[in-house]
């Protein structure tokens, strides 16, 4: 990680960029957040390790209007998101120094707490060239858990260790990808339709309506979204209207089809542990299947599926052939 | 669930209807004497590509047994593309639909012109005996309510 500093404050120093975009210590040695270093000195709070899981790329969007470049540190996933913003011009790539950083998984906390790995106070061993194993030094005494038993959902379906764009790249990747993508979305389609209804019905209860997962999502990138109370010119506030209410995560899933990159951050932030990317997986399966492999982000230029078509595709009677119940 | 006299269940059906088609289809079946349920609830809109997804969920929501969109047949759109893009859009809020668990059998498309009246009666009629045969709807509204 000291050598990712040295580089970050060489690009400062040199005036190359004007401020760097990246992850600050949090008050849990688990909860790193996305920061704003605008000098060197401040580096010292940078950290880069396995709980770096959030996605910068949406804070560039805010960034590309500053003044200077703004150097970002990407991971593999993220830099999909940033080349969707790209695609929609929310981002400026002229105001981007994109640094792709390594990436051999990132951990889920919630994960050690569901294994008994409670009172957390040190962790060691989830920096990129760490070991196979993260120790935990707790309040109960010392416990171990292997780095991949911890790892987030998303990163067992990696789309892989390659970064889609950047300008220079920091540290060695490791391959997670043990399972298949669209086996959680298949496992759910050979459910019975009552049974479908029940499972989700089940998750969406759990929702506060937080809009984490909204606001965490770099395809969330409306100017005005359609969830921001338009009485009053404050952000987070929900409608109350139990239509919005009640269909918030389909309204929200059908908005972001085509555009999602499967990027995991909206499961990954939700409080109440519901499997967004269930939503959004199930469209990009029928994308895929329907429409042609498409995958947001991959190519800057690519036209999104949703805002295309052909004279030959297929009626919406083919979802009756394709579905169980 | 709302029956008949005579026990039969009566489905509520919301149709969206294209202004040039087969909404002047639907008029076509009238002045032609051919007759479709009344439990269909004809919604004109100005093309097929105008129906917001969040209309069909907003049907569902409030109730609706079944849903249809009817619109200019493809390369007919008085728009030129409205139904291109209404029909991939359908075609993936359908599969969400479903995937959620309000069955298939719900929610159609057919494309019908102005000159079908038969069409537009033989399907409407269509989709009610489907749509009576699948019974009455999940609620989409409890979809979020812990019971
Ligand atoms: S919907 Fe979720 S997975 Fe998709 S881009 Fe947004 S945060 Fe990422
Ligand atoms: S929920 Fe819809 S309107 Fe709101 S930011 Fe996301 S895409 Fe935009
Ligand atoms: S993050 Fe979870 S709890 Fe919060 S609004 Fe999204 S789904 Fe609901
Ligand atoms: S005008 Fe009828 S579908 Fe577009």
């Amino acid at each position: 990680m000291q050598g990712l500093i040295d580089r970050l404050s060489a690009l400062l120093s040199d005036g190359t960029v004007a401020r760097v975009l990246g992850w600050k210590k949090g008050d849990m040695p688990y909860n790193p957040e996305p920061h704003m270093f605008e000098t060197a000195e401040s580096l010292k709070d940078f950290v880069y390790d396995g709980f770096c899981g959030a996605n910068l790329s949406k804070m560039m969007i805010e960034a590309s209007k500053l003044e200077g470049k703004t150097a970002v540190c990407l991971k593999p996933c993220d830099s999909y998101s940033f080349n969707q913003l790209i695609r929609e011009h929310r981002v400026d790539r002229e105001n981007a120094y994109i640094i792709g950083v390594g990436c051999r998984g990132k951990l889920d906390i919630d994960k050690a707490r569901a294994n008994g790995i409670k009172g957390i106070e040190e962790v060691s061993g989830t920096e990129l060239d760490g070991p196979d194993s993260v120790s935990f030094k707790t309040i109960y005494g010392d416990k171990e858990m292997s780095y991949s038993d911890l790892l987030l959902g998303r990163c067992h379906v990696c789309k892989g260790k390659e970064h889609m764009i950047y300008d220079e790249l920091w540290g060695e990747s490791k391959d997670t990808a043990d399972s298949e993508r669209f086996d959680e979305v298949k496992a759910l389609e050979a459910m019975s339709p009552a049974e479908r209804f029940e499972f989700f019905k089940k998750e969406l209860s759990k929702c506060i309506r937080c809009n984490a997962c909204r606001n965490v999502c770099p395809a969330c990138s409306c100017r005005k979204c359609a969830f921001d109370n338009n009485n009053f010119d404050s952000q987070q506030k929900a409608n109350v209207d139990s239509f919005e209410e009640k269909m918030f995560h389909i309204i929200r899933a059908f908005h972001v089809a085509g555009r999602c990159t499967d990027c995991g951050e909206c499961s990954r932030v939700c409080p109440e542990g519901i499997p967004l990317h269930l939503f959004n997986r199930k469209f990009i399966k029928d994308i895929d299947e329907l429409y042609g492999e498409f995958q947001a982000g991959k190519d800057p230029e690519a036209q999104s599926p949703l805002t295309d078509y052909t004279f030959e595709d297929c009626e919406p009677g083919i979802v009756a052939e394709r579905s169980n119940g | 669930m709302p029956m008949t006299e005579n026990g039969e269940f009566r489905p509520l059906i919301v149709a969206f209807c294209c202004n040039w088609c087969s909404y002047a289809g639907a008029d076509l079946a009238g002045s032609s004497r051919l007759s479709y349920p009344a439990d269909v609830k004809i919604i004109r809109v100005p093309c097929s590509g105008r129906v917001n997804p969040m209309f069909i969920l907003r049907a569902f929501e409030r109730g609706a047994d079944g849903v249809i969109i009817c619109g200019c047949h493809p390369g007919d759109c008085h728009y030129t593309s409205g139904n291109y893009f209404a029909r991939r859009r359908m075609t993936l809020l359908f599969s969400m639909l479903d995937y959620i668990g309000v069955e298939n059998g719900r929610t159609r498309v057919e494309w019908v012109s102005a000159a079908e009246g038969a069409k537009f009666s033989a399907t409407m009629n269509e989709f009610v005996e489907k749509i009576k045969s699948l019974g009455e709807n999940v609620r989409l509204g409890d979809l979020r309510c812990k019971d």
